[in-house]
């Protein structure tokens, strides 16, 4: 069924579908209207799931981790500093292994105080062991909500769904609602390895030691250097599940893709256009225009950036003569971590190859700063034609 | 109330194996060994990191017999609210949910969480364990500490501001149950646990744990030492019902006797206090007359 609605509805309709048991939520703008909507189908009884109305967002991922590690599947959604009030418990979640999907409605972080869009705040939770997932519509938003408690719960990892707040948060778009049963057959009941239970007791997430220890039985149990590595083992080979994930979706609701990068007028282009969420759809208007003017150029959206898909990446980017990162982020003190990744995948793949691209790393929209596409546009236009600068070049900055 | 439970009809099972790492003398072994006890097989624990933690033993081998979940520092009562979530959603209502944290994990870090799954009415046991600092970490002081302990961060002076009185700020919350118990009177908190099982939202327990490496004392006079608290009147054994408040067991007993052991003896049998003064004594056994005139008053 097509609906026009907003992205936090679309979102929370996609947990609704996934028939989540517990929902913790503490309002941060912009997601609050995405979590107002789930406890709205809660008291309605239109979806029968606990809604926790905790007094942090903190406490927020404390419920959700030890609701789900009693077995129910679990929601929460943030932004900005909720999200930072959030890392000890972001890390806790993935080092515990659990399925945890999260929403982050992207907003820029503190200080000053700034309520409006960049990335500032999931690109700052990189390191922790959750995978990342960005949307550019509201297709993908509630797309993606179903495909990560689907993979979530098959490696035992959380995830973030992001996407821009305001952009995509507040704005109205068309998206087709999938089917109830459709979802049913495509993400069935969450059944946990373990779960807290008197008449199967255990000990969760004990003081682990760093070298590997005989249990009572005599087996030889994991250090924690050991847990560790299989969790970064499990995020790597997650990339080949997420393939798995898309072409079972495919299957069921006839639509995807690939679900790592968002190629669009890639294949025969110099100059490649890279960027996460919604600012990816806006240059592609930026690439029509140029390829009017003669100019060859793309633009590539990364929907993964945790694991991040370097091989696919890199081959994607093979040869062109440059690569142009936007983003809404900082890695303070050097440059935007999307190009300080990529570049270590252009060099893993394709250095010596003779075919290694150049990379220019533009910053754009910091604190929900306007942007103009004709701006993109000229910006695109002018790393074409050679480096606008060393450090990152800050698109529409008034200093 | 219901018969109390003597040292003969104190069920047998344990919950808790022997041999844990809890150090010599610990008063939270006997409090937690006891308090499994009354809360029975069908019980689901949340620990933040604490000197239960330690006690419970290493990865990948535990102490407790129950089903366990260690959690961050801050966030024991929100994690107990989790759990209740998933036992609601299974139709679980038979299963206790009860979550045992430090002095400095429920009065310090851990207020906030406590004070929002207490709001919200989320039915589970919490039991604040205080052995009045952070023992773990090496005897620092936490909100609970009293005045004039020498801690490892107030090591010259002491602490020079008054314990923060916790199950105090839990029956603001109007709890169904708050109870202030000590580990040197198990079957006091026995019989209390027992008592409020059934009883609605959160239950919220405070017990006196001495500590004999944070308090300075031969590990052998810990339950003595956790007594002249009692005796002195210094530290009150009690429980609030629906707001009803009511001395219990050694503490209800100082009623009739009218006299109580001087503080001094309290003070003296620990090398924290060192640094007292005769006068700080005496304003501190002041303030203790005064508070039992009014429990006298009460009970006339």
């Amino acid at each position: 069924m097509y609906m026009i609605e907003n992205g936090n509805t679309a979102a929370a309709l996609g947990v609704k579908l996934c028939r989540a048991g517990v929902i913790a939520a503490y309002p941060i703008t912009p997601q609050t209207p995405l979590t107002e909507k789930l406890s709205e189908y809660v008291e309605l009884g239109d979806m029968k799931a606990e809604y926790i109305p905790v007094e942090s967002e903190h406490s927020a991922l404390a419920v959700c981790i030890a609701a789900s590690s009693a077995g129910a599947r679990v929601f929460t959604a943030t932004s900005a500093n909720g999200l930072l009030y959030m890392h000890e418990q972001i890390q806790w979640a993935s080092g515990a292994r659990l399925p945890i999907v999260m929403c982050v409605v992207n907003r820029a972080v503190g200080a000053p105080w700034n309520v409006w869009n960049d990335q500032q705040d999931s690109i700052s939770q990189r390191d922790t062991g959750w995978i990342q997932i960005y949307c550019c519509d509201h297709q993908q938003i509630i797309d993606t909500v179903i495909k990560a408690y689907w993979l979530a719960e098959k490696i035992s990892i959380p995830i973030m769904v992001c996407y821009d707040g305001y952009i995509l948060s507040h704005t109205y778009m068309p998206f087709d609602l999938p089917d109830q049963e459709k979802v049913d057959a495509f993400l069935p009941p969450f059944q946990p390895d373990y779960a807290l239970n008197p008449d199967e007791p255990a000990n969760l997430n004990t003081v682990t030691l760093p070298d590997v220890r005989i249990d009572t039985k005599g087996q030889l149990a994991h250090g924690y250097m050991e847990i560790r590595y299989l969790l970064q083992e499990e995020l790597r080979t997650t990339l080949q599940i997420a393939a798995d994930a898309e072409k079972r979706f495919a299957e069921i609701f006839g639509r995807g893709g690939n679900p790592y990068i968002e190629p669009y007028r890639c294949d025969d282009a110099d100059y490649v256009a890279v960027g996460l969420g919604s600012i990816t759809y806006q240059l592609r208007v930026c690439v029509d225009t140029l390829r009017k003017e003669g100019i060859k150029v793309g633009v590539m959206g990364v929907r993964y950036y945790r694991p991040f898909p370097d091989a696919v990446i890199a081959g994607a980017l093979k040869g062109k003569k440059g690569i142009i990162v936007f983003e809404k982020a900082l890695s303070y003190g050097y440059e935007g971590a999307l190009a300080s990744d990529l570049k270590s995948a252009l060099y893993e793949h394709l250095a010596g190859t003779g075919s290694l691209p150049a990379v220019q790393n533009l910053i754009a929209g910091i604190g929900g700063r306007e942007i103009h596409t004709d701006d993109l546009t000229q910006n695109l236009r002018a790393a074409t034609q050679g480096r606008i600068s060393r450090e990152p070049a800050w698109i529409g900055l008034k200093i | 109330m219901q018969a109390k439970t003597n040292i003969l009809n104190l069920p047998t099972q344990e919950f808790v194996h022997p041999g844990t790492r809890a150090c010599t003398g610990c008063g939270l072994s006997i409090a937690y060994r006891v308090g499994l006890k009354a809360l029975g097989k069908d019980t689901i624990l949340v620990v933040p990191p604490s000197c239960l933690t330690v006690l419970q033993g290493l990865f990948p081998v535990a102490s407790t017999k129950l089903p366990c979940l260690n959690v961050t520092f801050a966030s024991t009562a929100a994690a107990a609210t989790g759990i209740l979530a998933t036992l609601k959603t299974k139709g679980n209502d038979h299963t206790t949910v009860a979550g045992w944290a430090g002095d400095g994990g429920t009065s310090d870090i851990g207020l906030q969480a406590l004070s929002g799954a207490a709001e919200r009415g989320d039915n589970f046991i919490y039991f604040c364990y205080d052995n009045e600092g952070y023992m773990n970490t090496g005897v620092q002081r936490s909100g609970t500490t009293p005045i004039g302990a020498v801690t490892a961060n107030t090591p010259f002076k002491g602490k020079l501001q008054q314990k923060k009185d916790v199950p105090a700020i839990m029956a603001a919350h109007k709890l169904s149950y708050v109870a202030a118990c000590s580990a040197a009177y198990p079957l006091d908190l026995y019989d209390k646990i027992k008592s409020c099982l059934h009883l609605p939202g959160t239950k919220y327990f405070h017990i006196h744990i001495p500590c004999p490496p944070g308090w300075g004392y031969d590990p052998r006079y810990g339950i003595k030492i956790g007594r002249l608290a009692v005796e002195t009147g210094y530290y009150d054994l009690y429980e609030i019902v629906n707001g009803e408040f009511r001395l219990t067991a050694a503490s209800e007993k100082l009623i009739e006797k009218r006299k109580l052991t001087p503080v001094r003896e309290y003070f003296r049998a620990q090398s924290r206090f060192r640094i007292l003064t005769d006068e700080q004594i005496n304003e501190i056994q002041r303030q203790i007359d005064m508070k039992w005139d009014g429990y006298y008053k009460k009970g006339e």
